[in-house]
This record gives C-alpha cells, sequence and structure tokens, in this order.
C-alpha cells in the first residue's frame, strides 16, 4: 500500500466486506429457526442440523474449489474466450493469498463475503425439502448449489467479465436471479424427484396443510433474514473506486460505489430500493393471503428479490411495485404448482426465490432497456430477451437441471429419502426415547431419595 | 529459524507476503484437507444409515408407528 489514500482506500475496504459477514450470519440464523419452526416436533433437531450442517461442508468446499470457479469461468469457458488460468491461480486453495498475507487484504474478505451467498444457496433449498430427505443426502446437494452451480453462474452472470453481461447484456445486480433463482429452481428439481411428505396430497391430489409447529419463529425467523439481507446487498457492492483503476469508458478522476458489475450506484440508492421493495412486498403479501403472518413475511422476502435485480437503478416507485408485483405472482404460483403438479414445498422457497427471481430478471429487462451493462465498451446493454434468456440460464439450466441430476442420482443408490416407517415415527424419535427414558431414571432415583 | 519465515518485525512491510507457517507445503495441506471432506460423508452417511436401519428395526412395526403417531 503506497500513499495514505491508498492505504486508507485499502483498509476501508477489507473492513467494509467484513462488516457485511458477520450482518449475513444473520440470514442463516433466520433460516434455521424459521424451518425449525415449520417441522413438526418430531423433527426438529435433526431439521436444525440438516441446516447447520451445510455451513461446515460448504465452506470447506468453497475454499477447495467454488473460489476458483469464480476466477476462473467467467467466459463459460469457451464462449467468450477460455479457462481464465491467470485469474484462477490466485485463488486456488494452493494460493499464498488464501491465507495471512502481509501482501493482500482483500482476497480473505471478499472469499468470506462470497461464501455467505454460497450458505444462502444452500439453505434456501433446505427448508423446502425437510422431514423427508435423508441429511447425507442433502448435504451433498447443498455442495452441488453452495460451492459449484451458484458460482459458475456468478462467474457467469454477476462478474465484471462474465460471458453473460457481455453477449447479453445481463444485468441482476443484487441476485433476483444469481442467488435466488437459481436456488429456487435447484429445490424444485430435487422435489421433484424427492416426492412429497407422507399424507401431504389426499388421493384426489388436494393438498393439505401441514401446520408449522410454532408459526411465530417461523415469522422471526424471516424477520432474522430481513436483518441479515442487509449485509447481503452492501457485500454485493464495490465500495469505492476511481475510473483510472476501473479501466473502462467512465471520465474524470470522482470516486464512486459500484456494483459487482463496476456500474455506478449508491449506497443511498439501494437502502430506500431496499426498504421500498420490501414495503412492496409486504403490502401486497398481506392482502393477497388475507393477513396470513407467514405469507406476509415471505411476501416481504418475495418483494426484495423481485426488485433486486435492478434496485440499484430502480426509482424507489419502480422498486415498490415491482416488488409487490412480484410477491402477487409468487403466492399464485405456489399454490398454483402445488395442485396442478404435486410439488410439496415444506416454505414456499420455490416460489419466494424461484418464481419471484425469475420475474424480477424479466421485469428489470424491460424497465432498465437500454442502459448500459458495464463500464466497458462493447458490452451488449441490458435487454428483455437477455434478462429473459439469462433467469431461464438461472433457474432452469444451472438450478433446476442439476438439483434433478444429482437428486436422480441419490435416489438410485437409495440414499435420497429416509425410511417411511422413519418419517412416521419422525426423524427424531429414537433421540426423543433416549431422552424420555434418561429422564424417567431421573425422576424414579429422586423418588426415591424422599 | 521460524516455521513462518518471519524472525523479526525489522522490515518493510511491503517486502513481505506470506505469513503462515509451512509455506510451500500448500498442496499437501489440500490433499489432507480433501481427503478429510470426502471421509466425513463416508462416515456419516454410513452411521445415518445405521441409525435409520436401527430404528426401523426396533420400532418399526405397525404398532409402534401407530402408537407414535398418537402420541405426536
Amino acid at each position: 500500500m503506497e500513499g495514505n489514500l491508498n492505504a486508507l482506500t485499502t483498509v476501508f475496504t477489507e473492513f467494509y466486506y467484513w462488516a457485511t459477514i458477520p450482518l449475513m450470519f444473520f440470514i442463516h440464523i433466520g433460516f434455521c429457526m424459521y424451518e425449525v419452526g415449520a417441522s413438526r416436533r418430531r423433527n426438529h433437531m435433526h431439521t436444525l442440523m440438516k441446516n447447520t450442517m451445510l455451513i461446515p461442508l460448504v465452506t470447506i468446499t468453497f475454499f477447495f474449489f467454488g473460489w476458483w470457479l469464480y476466477w476462473a469461468m467467467p467466459n463459460g469457458p469457451w464462449i467468450t474466450g477460455g479457462l481464465d488460468v491467470a485469474a484462477g491461480a490466485a485463488n486456488t486453495p494452493w494460493s499464498e493469498t488464501m491465507g495471512p498475507n502481509a501482501g493482500d487484504r482483500i482476497t480473505g474478505v471478499f472469499w468470506a463475503a462470497f461464501l455467505l451467498f454460497s450458505w444462502t444457496a444452500a439453505s434456501i433449498v433446505s427448508g423446502s425439502v425437510i422431514e423427508r430427505i435423508n441429511s447425507g443426502a442433502f448435504w451433498i446437494l447443498a455442495v452441488v448449489i453452495g460451492s459449484v452451480a451458484w458460482i459458475i453462474d456468478a462467474a457467469w452472470g454477476w462478474h465484471y467479465g462474465g460471458w453473460m453481461v457481455q453477449l447479453l447484456g445481463y444485468h441482476d445486480a443484487y441476485a433476483s436471479g444469481v442467488i435466488h433463482a437459481i436456488a429456487g429452481g435447484f429445490a424444485l428439481g430435487i422435489l421433484v424427484v424427492l416426492g412429497p411428505r407422507l399424507g401431504k396430497f389426499a388421493a384426489d391430489g388436494t393438498p393439505r396443510d401441514i401446520n408449522p409447529h410454532n408459526p411465530w419463529m417461523v415469522c422471526l425467523g424471516l424477520f432474522f433474514i430481513y436483518a441479515g439481507f442487509w449485509g447481503f446487498y452492501v457485500a454485493c457492492n464495490v465500495p469505492i473506486i476511481d475510473p483510472p483503476t476501473i479501466g473502462g469508458e467512465i471520465t474524470g478522476d470522482t470516486w464512486t460505489a459500484t456494483t459487482i458489475y463496476l456500474t455506478p450506484t449508491t449506497l443511498g440508492a439501494i437502502t430506500v430500493n431496499f426498504l421500498m421493495s420490501l414495503s412492496g412486498g409486504l403490502l401486497v403479501g398481506y392482502l393477497v393471503s388475507g393477513g396470513n403472518a407467514f405469507w406476509t413475511y415471505s411476501g416481504g422476502l418475495a418483494g426484495i428479490i423481485t426488485a433486486s435485480a435492478g434496485n440499484d437503478l430502480y426509482h424507489p416507485i419502480h422498486a415498490m411495485i415491482i416488488g409487490g408485483f412480484g410477491t402477487w405472482c409468487a403466492y399464485k404460483l405456489h399454490f398454483w404448482v402445488e395442485r396442478k403438479f404435486r410439488i410439496d414445498d415444506a416454505v414456499g422457497a420455490v416460489a419466494v426465490h424461484g418464481y419471484a427471481g425469475f420475474i424480477g430478471l424479466v421485469i428489470c429487462g424491460f424497465v432498465l432497456w437500454g442502459h448500459p451493462s458495464s463500464p466497458y465498451e462493447g458490452y451488449a446493454a441490458i435487454n428483455p430477451l437477455g434478462q429473459f434468456v439469462g433467469a431461464i440460464i438461472m433457474f432452469f439450466v444451472l438450478g433446476f437441471l442439476p438439483g434433478w441430476v444429482v437428486a436422480k442420482i441419490l435416489a438410485a443408490v437409495g440414499v435420497l429419502r429416509i425410511p417411511k416407517q422413519v418419517e412416521l415415527l419422525g426423524l427424531d424419535f429414537a433421540n426423543n426415547r433416549d431422552e424420555q427414558a434418561a429422564a424417567a431414571d431421573v425422576r424414579a432415583t429422586e423418588k426415591a431419595a424422599v | 529459524m521460524s516455521t513462518t519465515g518471519i524472525e523479526s518485525w525489522a522490515v518493510d512491510l511491503k517486502d513481505v507476503g506470506a505469513i503462515y507457517p509451512l509455506q510451500g507445503l500448500e498442496g499437501l495441506f489440500v490433499i489432507i484437507g480433501v481427503v478429510l471432506w470426502l471421509g466425513w460423508h463416508v462416515m456419516q452417511m454410513r452411521a445415518e444409515k445405521a441409525d435409520y436401519d436401527d430404528t426401523v428395526s426396533r420400532h418399526g412395526d405397525d404398532a409402534s408407528v401407530n402408537e407414535a403417531l398418537e402420541g405426536d
């Protein structure tokens, strides 16, 4: 770091990304509360552990190969160029910059910010498959979405040199597609193979409500996800950079915050739009669900997710209306798909993340039509067709397809779904019996001591 | 001698890079890490299957399942 300004910029950037990481931890706390609250009492602890253990597994695999994929694959490879070996080399698990290094203050915090997105992608999937998936099978799927599929989509569509940005004008500033649509699609791919929980559907296909054991805990979990979402939004920006460092078409010396594409935005813009899209989602979620707390809170989340693709640029009223519209669509689609295809998405994750994310990408193509997707010359501008193709890639190609294929393989070797008797007894059955026996033994001993 | 290669802080920091111990063995560390990761999956899948097999063999009869559902 030569010069005070460079030193200040580097240390500020280091601290900026670091601060997003504990904030994003709240997303995972929220997902755990939400998922456990939605499960029945007989499945609590297994449900909690299923979500919790994706943390270490996605973390170490993201270290082993996920981070390298992001830097090596923005060209496809072989779409706009080959494998980016040079950029990848600095981000291999054996690179000197991946350990404590006095010459590199940014790689570690940047890696961790991306990692927390990986957890989110896997955690979105976790809720939809509760109460019947084999934990070990889920953890393999978590690695596939968290350390492979989503990070390839990030290299393609959430990188300043990604081929989707260059050729399609793909714009997804706060991850409507690159996190939410892909995770929703991946969850749907698994659900098609996994099947519904026992008793979810009547013989004629009518869905039954399997109520959360603790609706209050579910809603509080969603509230925590809102809180963590602030870290997620902030982590999507480059906090401070000057045009010569960007090296694109921007002239002058005015420093700015940018999106991941290095296009200018401000923290003020995304703060207002986050709140307005949250509000649009909450307002519509409340109305469309008749005041149901779970769907109102989920509506808030769907509102943010729908508007996220363009929340760096939307007017706040756009953000509110787009958030509300996406929420309405997600709610209606959830119940339509559930009835039509007998898909048992226990927490509505496919709708809130997948459908809302997909719709948000398409809307962004119309509202931001013609806006430059990049500060670099020769990139396609944002456009409806590019966004639609991008949404298909996110939801189906990198989401649904890998989820379906890996779930099929796991099912073929007999490890995807738990045995029927265990599902009926409850995943925690053996543990609960041991605990009851231990408690009875203590009570008997205490009575004998009277 | 120092495992980190740093024996004194009488240096200009712009000349300092990696400061973790045993530099040069990163590839070996990664191989060990990957083996531990894959081994964990194998052990976990075996243990989970054994747990379910045990539960089904001890409590998987219709009467036990019905009793459990009554108490749910």
